[in-house]
């Protein structure tokens, strides 16, 4: 719990700067923002001058701010402008769906990952080990989009398994709901099973050269249960910090592959109103991504504290 | 061992081989790579050099290579398969696929080297400035830093192209821009490590300036490894490009970009996959050339991991 306490004031300061960031974005644009907000089409004098009284566009910056800052943190993050719906209200239409891919991906690149690593490390330099190493590096190379069409043609085209496009509720029909999960989460999680892989080995190469190691080998415990007990636990540390910024590369990624797949989810909502210069919509998107961000490395930092019996006990031991 | 927390460099973009620490040794045993497996690496190195030479010669030859209008159709031949008249067939407007590969490959250049040559410049002096002065500058500078990383990248790229629009000079600026940040970590780490070294001390002691300190001791150790993380950006700038071509957003249709092929290819996956496969192996094999090499120089210059 103190750990918690320590860590929000630096997490509020970060919010608070995420927050000011996205807000300069509609209030630093050249020329007059309710011109832009409307676009060069519907921007008519009545409407301009409804939309200047509607976000009091005359006020001082700082005074639009805190009142901007005031109604999001209250759940107001204003109404789209091209749609006329509450950028809220569509934001959380689509969030599930999102979610559901990134976690799907992160959690199919999780257990792919930490076996191949946990091999290649113990038999480092071994041909498994080069063929992960080099695996993982040429998958690093691909982007998620490229993988997603690659996959689309073996499974959808080729092989008629999955569909192509398309989105099924959970609540709908949970079989069609993963069937048209599988493949966007899967294409997500290639670049980011590289990642996972490559970083695992090389700490657990590390662990694996400590004495304690040598003294469960002496013990003659079973080589998967040092793997299993011994090794993986103080190689994950890095792992989880990582898997909290790549929840970053993955909501990038999940841009592109909810457009290719035909998704309904935040990703494609953000592509649909930057191709409508929905301003408004976007600052909205903006703001819940970054905050997101924060906040799931935030608690990746607060997990991590538990599960490292040196930081739990507040003894930071040979920091420098 | 025993550092309870290390601190990846984040993500530029999304994380690239250069931020994963990984030397490709037998840990076990130090110092004793093969040399077999380094002269093998050696091959692998040049095919790639040799790759991006090919890929920077398309793209600065473009307009003189005897190659067909990029944006000429012929819609009788539309969707062909490579042939003697079409060397990587055509698309569904009857392109000619190399043309098209070849002009692509000066968009992909653009960008990734105009966006590389900013972030560097400007993220490796603030870096290095940083990380050389510490105090009241240093730390400013690494909040700024965290809180503009702390936006998904490509999340932010959109953000910014919606507002100020998209072309050629203004998506390579806005790239280069958010590059920012991760080269001002990648210098001022490295500053930070140079800047502990006898010889710096020497200097010092020498009575040299602070100013003579930076820029005489300190940046030609900086300079390397900055630029061989810089590869590796080219790599994770031309996939961005890409994204943001095959989303639509890049340079304006009909001009040709990587991407842009690859989104046209998707519309014909089912009946002629290799067009949107060929701009895609394109792609991939300058980015796994970038990241290669990349990986390669920057074992050799990072100062962390030379023996001292």
């Amino acid at each position: 719990m103190r750990a918690v306490l320590r860590r929000l004031p630096p997490l509020i300061a970060t919010l608070l700067a995420v927050s000011f960031l996205t807000f300069l974005l509609t209030s630093l644009l050249p020329g007059d923002p309710a011109e832009q907000i409307l676009g060069p089409q519907s921007a008519t004098p009545e409407r301009l001058a409804a939309v200047r009284a509607e976000l009091r566009l005359d006020d001082a910056l700082p005074v639009r701010y805190v009142r901007w800052l005031g109604d999001a943190a209250t759940g107001d993050l204003g109404r789209s402008y091209r749609t006329n719906q509450q950028v809220r209200d569509a934001i959380i239409e689509r969030l599930p769906v999102t979610v559901q891919i990134g976690g799907m991906a992160i959690g199919f690149a999780l257990l792919v990952a930490v076996p191949l690593g946990m091999i290649s490390a113990y038999r480092s330099g071994g041909p498994v080990d080069r063929v992960v190493t080099g695996g993982s590096f040429m998958l690093l190379s691909i982007p998620s989009f490229m993988m997603a069409l690659v996959l689309i043609l073996v499974f959808a085209v080729n092989l008629g398994w999955l569909p192509a496009t398309g989105w099924t509720r959970i609540s709908d029909d949970l079989g069609q709901n993963l069937r048209a999960a599988l493949l966007p989460a899967a294409s997500l999680a290639v670049g980011e099973l590289a990642v996972y892989t490559r970083l695992l080995r090389s700490d657990m190469i590390g662990t694996l050269q400590e004495d304690y190691i040598a003294l469960a080998r002496a013990k003659g415990m079973p080589t998967f249960w040092i793997l299993l007990r011994h090794a993986l636990r103080p190689s994950s540390f890095s792992l989880l910090t990582v898997v909290g910024l790549q929840v970053g590369a993955v909501m990038t990624g999940s841009v592109v592959i909810e457009t290719l797949f035909a998704l309904p989810g935040v990703g494609r909502l953000l592509v649909d109103s930057v191709y409508q210069r929905d301003l408004i919509m976007v600052q909205g998107i903006a703001l819940v991504v970054a905050v997101s961000y924060v906040l799931v490395n935030f608690i990746v930092d607060i997990v991590y504290s538990y599960l490292d019996p040196r930081i739990r006990h507040g003894r930071t031991a040979a920091r420098t | 061992m025993g550092e309870p927390r290390l601190e990846p460099d984040p993500p530029l973009i999304e994380v690239g081989p250069a931020e994963l620490d990984d030397d490709g040794l037998d840990p076990l045993r130090p110092g004793t790579a093969p040399p077999a497996r380094r002269r093998r690496q050696g091959v692998l190195f040049w095919l790639a050099v040799g790759w991006l030479g090919v890929v920077v010669f398309c793209a600065l030859f473009a307009d003189v290579l005897p190659v067909p209008d990029p944006n000429g159709q012929n819609i009788s031949d539309r969707l062909a398969t490579p042939s003697a008249d079409y060397p990587l067939g055509t698309d569904g407007l009857g392109r000619d696929s190399m043309a098209r590969l070849v002009h692509g490959a000066r968009v992909s250049l653009t960008v990734s080297l105009t966006a590389v040559v900013v972030g560097m410049s400007v993220g490796g002096t603030l870096g290095m400035v940083a990380g050389f002065t510490r105090g009241l500058f240093d730390t400013v500078l690494m909040s700024v830093i965290n809180i503009i990383l702390a936006f998904p990248g490509l999340v932010l790229l959109l953000v910014l192209l919606a507002y100020v629009g998209q072309s050629l000079s203004v998506i390579s600026l806005v790239i280069g821009f958010l590059s920012i940040p991760v080269y001002t970590r990648v210098a001022r780490a490295n500053t930070l490590a140079v800047a502990q070294r006898e010889f710096v001390l020497a200097a010092h002691t020498m009575g040299a300036t602070k100013l003579r300190l930076l820029f005489r001791e300190i940046a030609p150790n900086v300079v390397l490894p900055v630029m061989a993380f810089g590869l590796v950006a080219m790599g994770v700038i031309i996939v961005l490009e890409g994204t943001l071509a095959f989303l639509g957003l890049s340079v304006e249709a009909p001009a040709a970009t990587w991407g842009g092929m690859i989104a046209e290819g998707k519309r014909h996956l089912h009946s002629s996959p290799h067009v949107a496969l060929i701009p895609s192996a394109a792609m991939f094999l300058t980015v796994l050339s970038l990241n290669f090499a990349g990986d390669i120089l920057r074992r050799r210059f990072d100062v962390r991991e030379a023996n001292l």
